[in-house]
């Protein structure tokens, strides 16, 4: 089972649920840390790293021995990656997709494959916790293709948990795509309320099943909850503002680590989860 | 024409706040809200939309049923295994790159371009403000941000003010880069946290690796003194000016749930009083 957590709004708590669930599960589970561009979940995790991946993907080069500027790579191109200027072929491998069009056109086969560096991937564990993450390189612009690399090390038959970016567009939709449940973090207030209503919309998109936590609860106004009960949102758990909390997390601190009683929830939350999961499941059966 | 870029790398930690409390201190600007994934801007500002334009950016390829040999080569060659077996393309899998339909032997795929969200130009309590909507789950995220900058600009320029308040996105990825470019400056709001301080690490060296001058400011300070400390003392060593810092302070929520800024909720507030101490501070760097 994959269980993405989103939100919307940045700084609600997307890696506190993540961490506090996967520390609370013990066994069978791995988190894949998919915000790449600001990963935070191995502040808390404080993982061994035991492989480091640099990620690459493929831009074009050109062999200008074999070049006729034909002009048909700079015409197939949609992202203005290659253009002929006079007697040379200009690549921009920082605006490449990697679409493989230019080496697909080209009649002289003179485009083959070079790398741009997306940034790396850090594999590791705590104590039985698979741990995963990408980092983005710095003056990168694209995270999707190295979220999705880090996607590729799901396991199948465990749990796996993805901290997603903050947001509602590609970024975040490739680290939703394709989860069983996608658990939404959000805060009371105006601006949590709004961003929820965005991200319930990704998800509408996708179809897949979603549920609430409202952290720093007792703050703000009642409107998030009104909203979640008129879209049939179930609020699987609420974690009131406690300056105690707070002042853990600046240390690096999960919930569970400063008020165990905490892990048993995050149990329940798993079980809750779990259950709409199948419920859904069964629902789609013929 | 000097801009002022607000970002934070990690979400969450006020930026969108502070720019609110920034304009109601600023005499003359524009303000700018390029956080276009998710606006939260004029829930403060509350714009009366004077202007509306659709945002078309990027295509998506259709596959028309009624050409397709279904020869599959659309499939070989998408490198986003965008196309099902039974030949329909998937938008949000799609990338727009044309390759499936540049050589499909059939000319049985469409290419039309994309409505990703619109933009618009208002007026607020404060003055003009450009803002914009991507739509949900859509793509050119930074292309929309770019456009939006320059929108503001342009309308900066025909009301011959010479100030751009820009409200950036989190992260540090694509429509970040597309926030800083030609930015005067940008101010950094870290929170004394690890996670604060990791972000706060990646999004100054973005700037640097883009060569646009940064300035610091911490909120919630108090939450952990000795990590804002460590933040300011980071800041020193990459040249970077500390601006203030902001107190953790409940004022800032109850100003948003009535749609004000903390300037105008309650001047007599401890995070009004740290605002106003950054504004100025900021003001007087730049020569605003």
């Amino acid at each position: 089972m994959i269980i993405s957590i989103a939100s919307g709004k940045g700084g609600t708590g997307k890696t506190t649920i993540a961490t506090n669930l996967a520390v609370s599960l013990k066994s069978d589970v791995q988190l894949l840390d998919c915000d790449v561009e600001e990963p935070n979940s191995h502040l808390f995790i404080q993982p061994v790293i035991d492989k480091v991946k640099t990620i690459t993907i493929p831009v074009p080069e050109v062999d200008m021995k074999k070049c006729s500027l034909c002009g048909k790579c700079g015409e197939i191109c949609q992202f203005k990656a290659i253009v002929v200027v006079g007697e040379t072929v200009l690549p921009f491998h920082e605006l490449c997709h990697s679409c493989g069009g230019c080496m697909e056109v080209c009649p002289e086969k003179a485009i083959t494959e070079t790398g741009r560096e997306l940034g790396v991937i850090e594999k590791g564990h705590r104590n039985g916790l698979e741990f995963v993450h990408g980092r983005l390189r710095v003056g990168e612009a694209m995270s999707p293709p190295l979220i999705k690399k880090v996607r590729e090390y799901t396991r199948p038959n465990i749990l796996t948990i993805i901290d997603a970016p903050p947001g509602t567009s590609c970024p975040v939709i490739a680290s939703m795509t394709g989860a069983d449940f996608v658990l939404l973090v959000t805060e009371p207030t105006p601006f949590g309320l709004h961003d929820l209503k965005l991200a319930v919309g990704a998800v509408k998109i996708l179809g897949i099943p979603c549920g609430l936590v409202i952290n720093r609860s007792d703050i703000g106004n009642d409107q998030v909850k009104i909203y979640a009960e008129q879209e049939n949102i179930p609020v699987l758990m609420e974690i009131p503002f406690d300056r105690s909390i707070a002042e853990a997390y600046s240390r690096g601190k999960m919930i569970v680590e400063v008020i165990p009683e905490w892990e048993e929830k995050f149990v329940k939350l798993y079980h809750q989860i779990k259950e709409i999961v199948s419920s859904n499941n069964q629902g789609q059966l013929p | 024409m000097k801009e002022i870029v607000i970002i934070s790398g990690k979400g969450g930690t006020g930026k969108t706040s502070i720019i609110a409390a920034f304009a109601s201190l600023a005499e003359n600007k524009v303000l700018c809200d390029a956080d276009v994934d998710a606006a939260d801007l004029h829930l403060i500002t509350k714009p009366e939309i004077k202007e509306q334009h659709d945002f078309e950016s990027g295509h998506t390829a259709i596959i028309n049923q009624d050409k397709c040999s279904e020869c599959g080569l659309c499939r070989d060659l998408c490198k986003w295994n965008a196309i099902s077996e039974d030949f329909v393309v998937n938008p949000i899998e799609c990338e727009g790159c044309g390759v499936c339909c540049y050589f499909c032997p059939e000319k049985a795929i469409d290419f039309p371009l994309n409505t990703c969200g619109e933009w618009y130009l208002s007026e607020t309590r404060f003055g003009p403000m450009a803002h914009a909507r991507l739509r949900i789950a859509e793509e050119n995220s930074g292309k929309l941000v770019a456009l939006i900058r320059q929108e503001g600009r342009k309308l900066a320029e025909k009301r011959h003010i010479n100030l751009l308040l820009t409200d950036g996105p989190p992260g540090i990825g694509c429509p970040v880069i597309a926030s800083l470019g030609g930015a005067t400056a940008v101010l950094i709001v870290a929170e004394p946290t690890v996670s604060g301080r990791h972000d706060m690490e990646r999004v100054v060296e973005l700037a640097a690796f883009f060569k646009i001058p940064a300035m610091l400011c911490v909120n919630k300070f108090d939450l952990n003194p000795d990590m804002t400390q460590a933040i300011e003392s980071f800041a020193k060593e990459k040249n970077i000016s500390v601006m203030g810092r902001v107190p953790f302070d409940p004022a800032f929520t109850r100003a948003m749930v009535q749609g004000k800024t903390i300037i105008e909720f309650d001047g007599g507030s401890e995070g009004c009083k740290a605002v106003k101490n950054i504004w100025k501070n900021l003001a007087q760097s730049l020569e605003i």
